[in-house]
Formats: structure tokens, C-alpha cells, sequence
């Protein structure tokens, strides 16, 4: 019973992992870069939600609301404002800007809302499933970010391949050129991407605060690179690659901690990582790449 | 009448390459016009700057008698322009249709059926294989998609970048062949070729490139009996 509790925590942090996850690969897929200030998105999302909740004692599903609407906007300003003028730059520079704008906003963070830790309200109700008797408990927070995550995959899923602007999503992260003769504002289909992966942070943070609930500056970081790892784990720039690469990051996560050790977990999810890349470089479910000549 | 397209003193450059030196020329309405030259010459460029893939440092570019040198790529398609980019360039990890349907992008949805219809009229081969990633087909397949794909916006104006690159001799008969039948059905065509036979012989007018200028500039029949023009592209030295 023990080992099926710790699946279910395994596969519901590995659920908020896989919402982070989305977004970096989404991004990398259409920009071609990674964005390192991701993470600290779900951090602003928090504040954004904690502060709405919390001192402004708004419901929390506005609170919720209102984190998705200002990450949304802000990862379309963050793109304009920082890597929209290196389209044509060297990658090393993009890196390098993302970087720089993780650390800005975590800066900007600490002057807006202090070093001290944070409280974070339940915005999802307490309290818990109790299944075979009382035997296993679970957690509400653990079944809503479960279901978030299944939902959003469900709803990303339709959306690329149903929509035409999902389509136009697809037909960009193969070929910008050839997406403009089709008559696809690059641009504006560039910083979709980007609403779409920050409204998802948005969410991620607000289900990881509910579940680990101190909040501080910094909180985004370690799940950022987590969830990035998660990305690459199953592919990077692949949607059905994120949700696997997210899900199996969060079990071994947990079963690490459970089983091995608790100051190892972390060495031992960037062991796999590194084990996985070696075997397949391109992750779990990259793409590859054929080309006709 | 005014000419569908009309390109006047245009420069472009790659960083301080100057690939096209001051270039001026004009389609009209209904014709087929090629540009001829050895690899290197500009074709390309030229076309991708009438696109707006790239920008010229001088003159203008007007569509029917519009200048839409500052208008961005994508929104020019909705003025009647249309691209078959040289390497083909169809999103290989997507279906035919969805190839198709990306074409139709600047379209309503209510007509796409009847477009897809249309264009698998032109190539069969596309409905058999409508649900198969697009890069999976074969190179002439491939090209029929990329051809297909540009006709789903209905252009006035055409323009195909050596579409017969690396195909066997029967299916670039082919390829003409449907040129020539999209043309009689009314679309204006500028065609870019290294097969100057028989881009001239289908062709009303013709404009040789060379490094960047164009040398040359006539009536295709006095083109193909042009000595310069023999020996340097018809002379078997055409590939
Ligand atoms: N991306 C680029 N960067 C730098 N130079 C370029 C680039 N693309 C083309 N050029 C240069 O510009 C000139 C014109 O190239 P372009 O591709 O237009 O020629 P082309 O006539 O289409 O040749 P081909 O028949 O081989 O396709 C060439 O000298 C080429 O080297
Ligand atoms: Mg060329």
C-alpha cells in the first residue's frame, strides 16, 4: 500500500513537472530556445495568486484566474522585450538573455515581495480520499493536479492538431520561411506560444504551492530546471514527450526519496536524465529527424 | 494595362554580399515569365524578396499596382501572391492535407473542401495519400505538395523556384505540363529554372540573371534562338 501512496504522489508531482515541462517544450519547439525564466514564472504566478487570495481575500478560483491572465501576459512581454530582437542572434546570447531575465525576475521578486517565505492559502480545498479502509489517503491537491494535467494534455493535444492556428503552431517549428509563404504571422503565432506555456506555469505554480505551500523568490528555480530536465528526459519540443518525460520524472522523484534517500533524490533524477541522453540522445520520444534531399 | 507585378531597382544583400545588383523587370497579368541563370546568379533571392522572405535596400516591389515593399510576407499571400520555395520546403512532419490545408491559411474554412478537391484533380497522387506525413513521400510527390499547397490561396501571381530540381524527365514533363494547365485556367506565373529549355519553351518572356543583374531580356522564342543564351544554358551545360 505503502508503494501505490508513493506512486500516486510520484505521478501527481510529476503532473505539475509535465505542465512546466509543456511550456519549455512548446517554446523550444517553435523559438528554438530554451527558456530559463520559465520557471520563474510559476514563482510570479504564485505571488500573484497568494496576493489575490490572501490579502485581497478575492475566491481562489479568481485568484487562479488572475495568475493565469498576468503569467499569460507576461511571458508575451518577456518574449517581445528580451528575445524577439535575438531572432537572429547566436544562440549562445538567447541563452544567455534567458538566463539574465530568470535572475531579473527573481530580483524584481524580492523587491516586490521580500525574502520572507510566504504562506500559501489553500486554494484547493484540504482534506482527503480515503481508500481500502483508511489505508490510503490521498490528498485533494494530488487528485487536482492530476486532473489538471490530464486535461491541459487532453486540450494541447486538440489544439495542435485540430486547430488551425495549432496547425500554424506546428507548420512554424518546422519551417518559419515557409510558414510566412503560407501567410502565418510568424510573430504572432511565436508569442501564442508563449501565453499558452506562461498561462500553464501560471497553473503549475499555483498546484505546486498548494502542495509544497511556502513561497519565496526563488521557489520557480528548482522546479524550472526539474521540469526542464523533464523536457529533454522525454524529448525536448515534443507534447506527448513533456507529459511522459514530467510523469516518470516525478515517480523516480518520489520513489528516490521514499527508497533510496532524501538528500539523493535530486543526484539520482539527473542521473537518469543523463543515463536516458546517453542511450537516447534525442530523449524518450524526440523526434527524428528525416529529411528528403 | 498595368502589370501584375513590377520589381524596380532592387538591391539585396546577405550581411555584405551583394546578391542582387539593382535588378528591374515586370509581369503581366496571364503571362508566364522565367528567369534563367547559372546557380549563384540571384533567382532565389530575387523571389524571396518579391515574397518578402527577404528586403530590398532600394526601389519598390508592387502588386498589382500596389507597392507592398513594406509589407510584411504573410500578409502579402492575402494579395494574391504565392511561393513554391526552391527544396520545396513542405512541413515534413505533417500530413498532406494538413500540408494543404496550411496553404489555405489566409482562406475561410467554408471553401477549403472544394480547394482540396481542386488541387487533388491536379494531382491524384496527393488523395491517395492524404493522411500520409508529407515526409515520407518521394521527391516528386513531394514537389506535387509543395505545388499543391501554393494553389490553396488561390494566387494571381505564382511563382515556383526550380520546380523541377532532381526530378526524372517524365515527371518534370509532368510538372510543366500542369504549369501550363494552371496557367490556362488564369494564374500569372514568374518561374525560376536551371532547365532553360524548357522553362523558355513554355514561356512567353524570359530575363537572364547573371552575379545579380539581369543581362538579358526578351521574348522566349528569341531567347531560346539567343547564341549567348545557347551556349551558356542550352548548350547541355543546362544542369
Ligand atoms: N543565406 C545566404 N547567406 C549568404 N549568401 C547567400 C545566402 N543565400 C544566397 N547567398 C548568395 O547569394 C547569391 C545568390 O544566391 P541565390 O540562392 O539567389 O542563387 P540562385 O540563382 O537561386 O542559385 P541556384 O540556381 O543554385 O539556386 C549567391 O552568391 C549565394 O552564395
Ligand atoms: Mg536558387
Amino acid at each position: 500500500m505503502a508503494f501505490l501512496s508513493f506512486l500516486i504522489s510520484g505521478i501527481s508531482l510529476g503532473s505539475i513537472y509535465a505542465i512546466i515541462a509543456l511550456g519549455y517544450t512548446m517554446v523550444y519547439g517553435i523559438a528554438k530556445m530554451l527558456n530559463f525564466a520559465h520557471g520563474d514564472v510559476i514563482m510570479v504566478g504564485a505571488y500573484i495568486c497568494f496576493y489575490a487570495t490572501s490579502r485581497f481575500q478575492l475566491p481562489p478560483l479568481v485568484g487562479i484566474l488572475l495568475a493565469v491572465v498576468v503569467c499569460t501576459i507576461l511571458g508575451i512581454v518577456i518574449e517581445r522585450l528580451a528575445y524577439k530582437p535575438l531572432r537572429a542572434a547566436p544562440v549562445l546570447a538567447v541563452l544567455i538573455t534567458a538566463i539574465g531575465m530568470s535572475y531579473f525576475l527573481q530580483n524584481a521578486a524580492l523587491l516586490l515581495w521580500s525574502s520572507n517565505p510566504k504562506v500559501f492559502p489553500p486554494v484547493v480545498p484540504t482534506g482527503k480520499i480515503s481508500l481500502f479502509g483508511g489505508q490510503l489517503t490521498i490528498s485533494y491537491v494530488t487528485v487536482v493536479a492530476i486532473l489538471c494535467c490530464i486535461v491541459i494534455m487532453l486540450a494541447l493535444t486538440w489544439f495542435t492538431s485540430k486547430t488551425k492556428m495549432g496547425k500554424a503552431m506546428r507548420a512554424c517549428s518546422e519551417d518559419k520561411g515557409a510558414s510566412q509563404l503560407m501567410g502565418i504571422n510568424v510573430n504572432g503565432t511565436i508569442s501564442l506560444t508563449f501565453a499558452i506555456g506562461s498561462g500553464l506555469a501560471a497553473i503549475a505554480g499555483v498546484l505546486l504551492c498548494s502542495a509544497y505551500p511556502t513561497l519565496v523568490p526563488t521557489t520557480g528555480a528548482m522546479p524550472g530546471i526539474k521540469a526542464f530536465t523533464a523536457a529533454v528526459f522525454g524529448g525536448i519540443g515534443s507534447i506527448p514527450g513533456a507529459f511522459v518525460g514530467g510523469i516518470l520524472l516525478g515517480i523516480i522523484e518520489i520513489f528516490a526519496k521514499a527508497y533510496i534517500s532524501t538528500q539523493l533524490s535530486d543526484p539520482i533524477v539527473f542521473a537518469v536524465l543523463i543515463i536516458v541522453l546517453l542511450v537516447r540522445p534525442a530523449g524518450l520520444l524526440g523526434k527524428q529527424i528525416r529529411e528528403k534531399v | 494595362m498595368e502589370p501584375i507585378l513590377k520589381v524596380e531597382d532592387i538591391n539585396v544583400y546577405y550581411g555584405s554580399i551583394h546578391a542582387i545588383k539593382g535588378i528591374s523587370f515586370y509581369v503581366n497579368e496571364g503571362e508566364i515569365v522565367t528567369l534563367i541563370g547559372a546557380n549563384g546568379a540571384g533567382k532565389t533571392t530575387t523571389l524571396q524578396t518579391v515574397s518578402g522572405l527577404l528586403r530590398s535596400k532600394t526601389g519598390s516591389i508592387s502588386l498589382q499596382g500596389e507597392d507592398i515593399s513594406n509589407v510584411p510576407a504573410h500578409k502579402r499571400v492575402a494579395r494574391g501572391l504565392a511561393q513554391v520555395p526552391e527544396g520545396r520546403r513542405i512541413f515534413l512532419q505533417m500530413s498532406v492535407q494538413e500540408n494543404l490545408e496550411m496553404g489555405a491559411f489566409t482562406q475561410s474554412n467554408s471553401g477549403i473542401a472544394k480547394d482540396l478537391e481542386r488541387v487533388f484533380e491536379y494531382f491524384p497522387r496527393l488523395k491517395e495519400r492524404r493522411r500520409q506525413i508529407a515526409g515520407t513521400l518521394s521527391g516528386g510527390e513531394q514537389q506535387m505538395l509543395a505545388m499543391g499547397r501554393a494553389l490553396m490561396s488561390h494566387p494571381r501571381l505564382l511563382m515556383l523556384d526550380e520546380p523541377s530540381m532532381g526530378l526524372a524527365p517524365i515527371l518534370v514533363e509532368q510538372i510543366f505540363e500542369i504549369i501550363q494547365t494552371l496557367h490556362k485556367a488564369g494564374t500569372t506565373i514568374l518561374l525560376v529554372e536551371q532547365n532553360a529549355q524548357a522553362a523558355l519553351s513554355i514561356a512567353d518572356r524570359g530575363y537572364v540573371l547573371e552575379t545579380g543583374k539581369i543581362i538579358l531580356a526578351d521574348n522566349a522564342s528569341a531567347l531560346l534562338k539567343n547564341d549567348a543564351v545557347q551556349k551558356a544554358y542550352l548548350g547541355g551545360g543546362g544542369g
